[in-house]
């Protein structure tokens, strides 16, 4: 069935199909939309869940611990200040193995305030343990509202899908929504021997010294890496059920042939797509990469399409005050290990929610062609 | 039935852990569990009863137990029973058993939301009146006077300078359905308000005093003597809320000295005579309260 949904929305009902069994939530914008949709949808019996009014972020996630750990699927969703304010949750749930899935709506951190887009929230949690996504529009949500749960299970690891925030969260757009029988089909009922349980009782989320935790650390980052292959199975499996492709860890636009290359995440790379075809009909051999996941990196698979570019750039809507941008850390991280000497570039825009125009990308495709700095501010005169 | 030394069962659950010879809080978790049994399924915040029980591969409680974010006690309860119970299991007690730090200070914002949402759950905080866990620092439960690490005694300051805060009183505005306060040297006290908590639908909050030997400054024999002398000499008292009114389980005809209660303490020791002459002013003014307004 096709209905005109936000990304909010779509993500709502993604999780409709999907059935956890408890949704613990605390409101902050852009987030709260998929939050409102859930609690009706329990109101009108379109989904058998219990909502659960929790007085914060941290408690939203603390709960929806509680509740994968006595065995039932959980949801919880949220955006920036609230995303830190539940930091230590996060940790804590792939610490405990728990694969709870949750929305974050890619919003500004203060100071100072500010409640448009950007993925600073997000991004500064790139090392608590979760899986991260990033969603480009709003079917492309849905479908990971989905997968998630099937790749978060399967892997015992937490997983965040991103969504820009207003831009993503925000705007409606045209989406197929799969019908229960398909979900069904797709998603098992959770099944998990990571609970308590009163015939065989157990002590969870315990304390482990210098010797153990180390291996329980490694494992976690096994299991990490594993989601790989996770993710490739969810995606043949959902491509047979709903006949929607993914491309698993990233997202190739004209890099067959390429020279140079833009880097990004998000709903951004969309606008990034339709100035590459203007610059492709002027005769410019230039593509892009969408970043579908952060975590795990996806370090094989960009290696593979940049080996036989000239140069590439990485737009991102983050800073690592100090350093750089972090995806651009992460991505040139992955071309020296392959030992790669392709020039790269940083561009960094869109923090508080300001503009990317086409004429910037038109411009960051061009530096990229011609060479810039090493960390490039759009819009911002650098002295 | 009610619960005594005699009937008490007999089976352990949270045993072989690693307190200090002494530790009030063990005792009372320990024989809480006994009250309520196997399928007792327990949360445990950040601090002494996680630390002494749950490390791996030691692990030592025979029922379901986990621990929670320090903040998370309440809000990790509000899960387990919830997905207990969508997972269509019925008999089952989810209790939280924190400390006074982790009741009063970081974890009631948690505290206050489950009751608010009035979650099928017992929460218990076991009150040694400072985060003894990481070396006896002052909690919002840390008493007028008392020494720690961080309200060290000086010609200036005299220890801690506030009372503790009324979480009894506190969790009571929630109209929670039910509370009390007890101590674990008035143990039957303690076990028949557990026994009474598993049987109320809703939540149900008990605050137990549990001496701590090594951060009160007493022999590890004198924990129960202290948890007694406490409620005796009148700096706590046995009281219920239930239906929205308080009720008062035990009033002294004649409270015991505060001096000899508190000299006995390392952590009180340094109190001039006029420290203690406000402290039981205070402890009049409660009690003045206590039998004007509540049920006897």
């Amino acid at each position: 069935m096709k209905k005109f949904l936000s990304g909010d929305e779509a993500f709502a009902e993604g999780i409709r199909l999907a059935k956890p069994a408890i949704i613990s939530a605390y409101p902050i914008t852009p987030q709260t939309i998929v939050v409102e949709r859930l609690s009706e949808m329990v109101e009108s019996g379109s989904l058998e869940s219990e909502f659960i009014h929790v007085e914060s972020e941290h408690s939203a996630l603390s709960c929806a611990m509680g509740a994968s750990a006595a065995g039932v699927r959980a949801f919880t969703a949220t955006s920036s200040q609230g995303l830190l304010y539940m930091a230590e949750c996060l940790y804590y749930a792939s610490g405990g193995r728990f694969p709870i899935v949750m929305m974050n709506a890619n919003r500004s951190t203060a100071l100072p305030w500010n409640i448009y887009g950007d993925q600073r929230d997000s991004i500064s949690q790139l090392d608590c343990g979760w899986i991260q996504a990033y969603a480009e529009n709003a079917q492309e949500s849905l479908d990971l509202a989905l997968m998630s749960y099937y790749i978060a299970e399967k892997t015992a690891t937490p997983f965040m899908v991103n969504l820009d925030g207003f831009i993503l969260t925000h705007t409606y757009e045209e989406v197929d929504i799969p019908n229960e029988e398909q979900a069904d089909k797709f998603l098992p009922e959770f099944e998990t021997d990571n609970k308590l349980d009163l015939e065989n009782p157990k002590n969870m989320a315990f304390s482990a010294g210098p010797d153990y935790n180390y291996i329980f650390k490694f494992k976690e980052h096994q299991e990490m890496l594993n989601a790989v292959s996770v993710i490739d199975e969810s995606e043949k499996k959902f491509a047979e059920i709903f006949g929607r492709k993914y491309s698993g860890l990233i997202e190739n636009y004209k890099t067959e042939d390429v020279e140079f290359i833009l880097i990004t995440i998000g709903s951004i790379a969309g606008l990034c797509r339709e100035t590459a075809d203007k610059l492709r009909a002027e005769g410019k051999k230039v593509g892009v990469v969408r970043l579908r996941y952060l975590r795990p990196f996806p370090t094989a698979e960009l290696v593979k399409t940049v080996k036989n570019a000239k140069a590439v750039g990485v737009l991102e809507k983050d800073i690592s005050f100090g350093s750089e941008g972090t995806v651009f850390t992460n991505v040139n991280s992955a071309l020296h290990g392959a030992k790669l000497q392709v020039p790269s570039y940083n561009f960094i825009g869109g923090l508080g929610g300001r503009n990317i125009s086409r004429s910037d990308i038109e411009n960051i495709f061009s530096a990229i062609e011609n060479g810039a700095e090493r960390v490039n501010f759009i819009g911002i005169e650098v002295e | 039935m009610s619960v005594t030394a005699k009937n008490l069962c007999k089976d352990e659950f949270f045993y072989g852990h690693k307190a200090c010879a002494g530790c009030g809080g063990s005792l009372a978790v320990r024989n809480a569990l006994k009250v309520l049994g196997k399928n007792a399924v327990a949360v445990l915040p950040a601090g002494c009863m996680s630390a002494v029980g749950f490390n791996f591969p030691q692990l030592c409680f025979a029922n379901n137990a986990i621990i929670s974010t320090f903040a998370g006690t309440a809000s990790m309860l509000t899960g387990i029973e919830a997905g207990f119970r969508a997972r269509g299991i019925k008999d089952f007690t989810a209790v939280g058993f924190a400390g006074d730090g982790g009741t009063a200070d970081i974890g009631i914002q948690a505290l206050s939301g489950a009751i608010d949402r009035n979650d099928n759950i017992i929460y218990i905080c076991y009150d040694n009146e400072a985060y003894m866990n990481t070396g006896i620092q002052k909690s919002g439960l840390t008493p007028f006077g008392a020494k720690t690490t961080t309200t060290p005694t000086g010609e200036n300051i005299h220890g801690n300078i506030r009372p503790k805060k009324n979480m009894f009183e506190i969790v009571a505005a929630h109209d929670i359905p039910y509370a009390a306060t007890a101590t674990v040297g008035y143990m039957t006290d303690f076990l028949n308000k557990v026994e009474k908590a598993s049987k109320i639908k809703g939540t149900k909050y008990i605050h137990v005093i549990a001496p701590c030997p090594t951060g009160w400054g007493i022999p590890v024999s004198d924990t129960i003597d202290s948890a007694r002398e406490i409620v005796d000499c009148g700096l706590w008292y046995l009281a219920e809320y239930e239906n929205g009114e308080f009720m008062l389980n035990h009033d002294p005809k004649e409270f015991t000295s505060v001096s000899d209660y508190m000299k006995k303490q390392s952590r009180f020791r340094h109190l001039t005579d006029e420290d203690i002459q406000i402290i039981i002013q205070s402890r009049d003014a409660k009690w003045e309260k206590i039998r004007r307004d509540w049920r006897k």
